[in-house]
């Protein structure tokens, strides 16, 4: 029991330190920080919106675009991180796979540019 | 080993590296320009692999541990998908370049859609069919909308998104379910889990849950709502393929999680697949009467159809899935060449899909007319043609198998659907002749299909083609 919980020692380490972290950066902004609020500072952000709105406005479908780009890539690096943890490991089938993905990937990417999906004028 | 496995989807990757280079060389060069001689070098790809396939392809080869199989019913299912999308894709030129929405992307997305249909059918691993089917319904959700400034146009391609999303949801969770309980994703070891009988709780709601999803896919009743809107909003080439070639491969996945899966349990998914069978039937009989419009009214023959369809595979038994495979190959040929006369009606150049305004036009259109009236009556099921011998095997195979009222009832609903066809035909040969009749749309391509389909229809009485054995030999295969 003891052995096991000593293995968990890191993860209280890093949640102390988090905690302790997050902390005194809020602690140090209230005590150290320049006030000087005007409306538009202390008004609720929300995306380039205004936050209290008709629903029904037009917006850019490139905000999606890039958005959606965004989110393919995020996913390719969780994909790439066990894959590069396990790199000692893994035989040249799982490097090859890898690259064949990525290839994939820059495929998608490639057309999307050369679309001309990602120009904003 | 691995030179082995790829050896064997080899089909597969030539088609997604088919589909990515011409994707990057169409849109570095002459983007649009290129998307007719796109369109038939994917025609040309389609039916090179389906030939390959059909005669290169022999006994059982497993890939990857099991999670793709490629045996004779995986290979009687992607030839009749290869032809069908070969086909629509061909007849869906013409009409796509008069309205300008002929895109390169579009042979593209329907190869990838391709890809994803020949992996659906070839699944063995429920990780393998949902890659399958997602990728095959991605590249539908976009093909759907693909007249973007066109209202209907892009509700059918969200109303199917978010539809298909659902159901992809419902199939995940069956799917993790049965991971659960079964301690595998593996078909061949799922399938030592579930035997009749012992089957516990939650691979009983995963299976449930998982045929729920596949229901969706093949818009079976109660899961059939998104058909007509869909149908009828999505351009008329792209409806054509959203009648055919998924369809067949979402019946063959069906046949392929029941069989390989929970090939053990048969009188638990028995009565289940009975009842989608029965409704989607009578509802596709009975709802497709009020309809005025051809493509939804298409709609609803395509769900009466696959209620069919499933009651072969309601048997449970080789036969069933025989006849459920002779039953899609007739649909899709008679899918093929209904939908190249839809495609044929115009007025000035305009697509028209009332069907009032077909009246008298045999008057006009005599022989076109005829090829129609063949098309409708083997739909509706009447003998001699080839129509009615589809249903003539899952009546057959129903009734074997015990399931005699679900034949009887499939008998009723064939008989109260035939009224729509047959007032299709009405209307061609009696229907009033009004003012602003169709000018018949003239297309080479089309007009072949039509023919081609109609005399199929007729010829095809003498022996089916062969096609009775091969799918007979695809069956044995899947069911042993």
């Amino acid at each position: 029991m003891e052995e096991m919980l000593r293995e968990y020692l890191p993860i209280l380490v890093f949640l102390a330190i988090a905690i302790g972290l997050g902390l005194v950066l809020i602690l140090a902004a209230v005590v150290v920080a320049v006030r000087n609020p005007d409306p538009e500072k202390v008004s609720a952000y929300e995306c380039g919106f205004n936050a209290f709105d008709d629903a029904r406005m037009k917006f850019d479908v490139r905000f999606y675009l890039v958005s959606i780009l965004f989110i393919i890539f995020d996913l390719e690096i969780a994909f790439l991180f066990p894959w590069a943890v396990a790199f000692q490991d893994i035989s040249m089938v799982g490097f090859w796979s890898m690259m064949v993905f990525l290839a994939v990937l820059t495929i998608g990417f490639a057309y999307e540019w050369k679309k001309g999906a990602l120009e904003w004028e | 080993m691995i030179a082995a496995d790829l050896n064997i989807i080899l089909p597969e990757i030539l088609l997604s590296v088919f589909a990515m280079a011409g994707l990057i060389g169409a849109v570095y060069t002459g983007k649009d320009r290129l998307a007719p001689m796109l369109v038939w070098a994917t025609s040309a790809v389609f039916v090179a692999l389906a030939v390959w396939i059909a005669t290169n392809g022999s006994g059982t080869n497993v890939a990857f541990d099991g999670m793709f199989i490629d045996d004779g019913f995986a290979r009687f299912a992607k030839v009749v998908i290869l032809v069908s999308a070969a086909a629509v894709l061909l007849m869906s030129q013409g009409y796509m370049e008069r309205r300008g929405l002929l895109r390169f992307e579009y042979p593209m997305l329907i190869a990838l859609a391709a890809v994803g249909m020949m992996v659906m059918v070839s699944a063995g691993d429920l990780m393998a069919l949902y890659m399958g089917l997602e990728l095959q319904s991605l590249a539908l959700y976009v093909v759907a909308a693909l007249r973007r400034d066109n209202v209907k146009s892009t509700e059918a391609g969200l109303k199917y998104f978010v539809l298909g999303a659902l159901s992809s949801g419902l199939l995940l969770y069956g799917a993790s379910l049965t991971y659960g309980y079964a301690g595998t994703t593996l078909f061949s070891g799922i399938i030592q889990t579930a035997t009749e009988g012992e089957m516990s709780l939650g691979l009983l709601f995963g299976l449930v849950l998982l045929a729920s999803g596949l229901a969706f896919k093949v818009s079976a009743v109660p899961f059939h709502m998104w058909t007509p809107d869909v149908y009828e909003g999505s351009p008329t080439p792209v409806t054509a393929f959203f009648a055919t070639a998924p369809k067949v491969a979402a019946m063959a996945l069906f046949a392929r999680v029941l069989h390989d899966a929970f090939g053990g349990a048969v009188g638990d998914w028995q009565q289940v697949i009975a009842l989608l069978s029965v409704l989607s039937m009578f509802l596709g009989a009975v709802a497709a009467i009020g309809q005025r419009d051809i493509k939804r009214l298409m709609a609803y023959s395509s769900i009466a159809h696959m209620g069919y369809a499933l009651m072969g595979l309601a048997a449970g038994t080789a036969f069933g899935v025989q006849a459920m495979l002779i039953y899609m190959a007739i649909y899709v040929t008679m899918n093929v060449g209904t939908f190249a006369f839809i495609l044929l009606m115009e007025r000035d150049g305009q697509p028209v899909t009332d069907i009032e305004a077909l009246g008298m036009y045999a008057k006009r259109e005599p022989g076109k007319a005829l090829a129609m009236l063949v098309l409708l009556f083997s739909l509706a099921g009447v003998p001699p043609l080839v129509g009615f011998f589809g249903k003539l095997y899952v009546l057959r195979g129903a009734y074997e198998a015990g399931l005699a009222w679900l034949a009887i009832a499939g008998v009723i609903a064939s008989v109260i659907g035939a009224f729509y066809y047959l007032r299709i035909v009405y209307y061609m040969y009696f229907g009033e002749d009004r003012e602003d009749a169709l000018d018949g749309g003239k297309s080479p391509v089309l007009w072949g299909f039509l023919m081609a389909s109609a005399v199929i229809m007729v010829v095809g009485v003498v022996n089916l083609f062969g096609i009775e054995s091969a799918a007979q030999a695809a069956a044995a295969t899947l069911v042993n």
